[in-house]
């Protein structure tokens, strides 16, 4: 675990540890299918999809976060949501697939800062050490009792995909964790 | 916590996102109507229970979401090994289960 003595604060304020602020607006999509629709969905959104689990790939602004063997998250600018759903619609017209426009069931959070491995770990059971969680690798688990998907953007940073109707509370354990230094 | 070896994510994961889901390798008759009430109630209801390596079904289901097979002893409640539905059920070394 990372080392948080000098950056978190009892009390939290400016100098914290770590930050929690909410993600741009996204469409999302989860994507379910076998390889030749797979394919068919990486040149429709110009993003390859990972076939190594547990691993995100991007490529301009698409996102696709691997969540089993036949299940991506694929994640877009909200702008462009209807633009992907057209696309990917028209592109797996004649091969077996699963897509669902998710866009309004999910939120995302962006949680990031020297001490974000402790803040998470407060809910998350998982290693969050760089050594067992790299940059890239992405996942769906447990933040305390609610269902994310957790994404490690960079070093310090991590996405947090979490239903709408769990955002409230995951963000108040977040909050909590921050205070008191993960 | 146990750590359990998913193998789908390919990697050891915490149990609290695993459900376990009953005996493994129990095959439904082809054709059901053919069978008498004994041999139905024995599909049904019966498994072997014992003590000892025990071949289970579990999910990720707070990961990947798949099903996937397990030897667990019984005793000792050691996960021994993992392996995909599907998958035939694996020898294990005679060291492995002294019990
Ligand atoms: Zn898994």
């Amino acid at each position: 675990m990372a080392s948080v003595d000098a950056a978190v604060s009892a009390g939290g304020g400016r100098d914290a540890g770590a930050l929690v602020r909410a993600a741009a607006p996204a469409a999302r999509f989860v994507f379910r299918g076998r390889d030749a629709a797979v394919a068919t969905v990486a040149s429709a959104l110009g993003t390859p999809l990972s076939l190594e689990p547990c691993r995100a790939s991007q490529s301009v602004g698409r996102i696709a976060l691997w969540l089993g063997p036949d299940e991506w998250l694929l994640i877009a600018p909200r702008s462009e949501g209807g633009l992907v759903a057209s696309v990917l619609a028209k592109a797996l017209g004649g091969v077996p697939h699963a897509l669902v426009d998710v866009s309004d069931r999910n939120s995302a959070l962006i949680v990031s800062g020297p001490a974000v491995e402790d803040v998470l770990s407060a809910g998350c059971p998982l290693d969050l050490d760089q050594a067992a969680f790299p940059v890239g690798m992405c996942t769906r688990t447990l933040f305390a009792k609610a269902e994310i998907v957790l994404w490690r953007t960079a070093p310090a940073e991590f996405r947090v995909e979490v239903a709408r109707s769990f955002l409230p509370y995951v963000e108040g354990v977040l909050a909590v964790a921050v205070r008191d230094g993960g | 916590m146990l750590l359990i070896h998913c193998p789908y994510c390919a990697m050891e994961r915490p149990e609290i996102e695993f459900r376990h889901a009953g005996e493994a390798h129990v095959a439904r008759a082809p054709d059901p109507s053919q069978l008498d009430d004994e041999t139905w109630a024995e599909f049904l209801y019966f498994r072997s229970n014992p003590k000892g390596v025990h071949a289970e079904r579990w999910r990720h289901v707070h990961g990947c979401g798949r099903f996937f097979n397990a030897l667990r002893d019984t005793v000792s409640d050691r996960l021994l090994v993992t392996y995909k539905a599907g998958e035939v059920r694996p020898e294990l070394p005679p060291q492995e289960h002294s019990r």
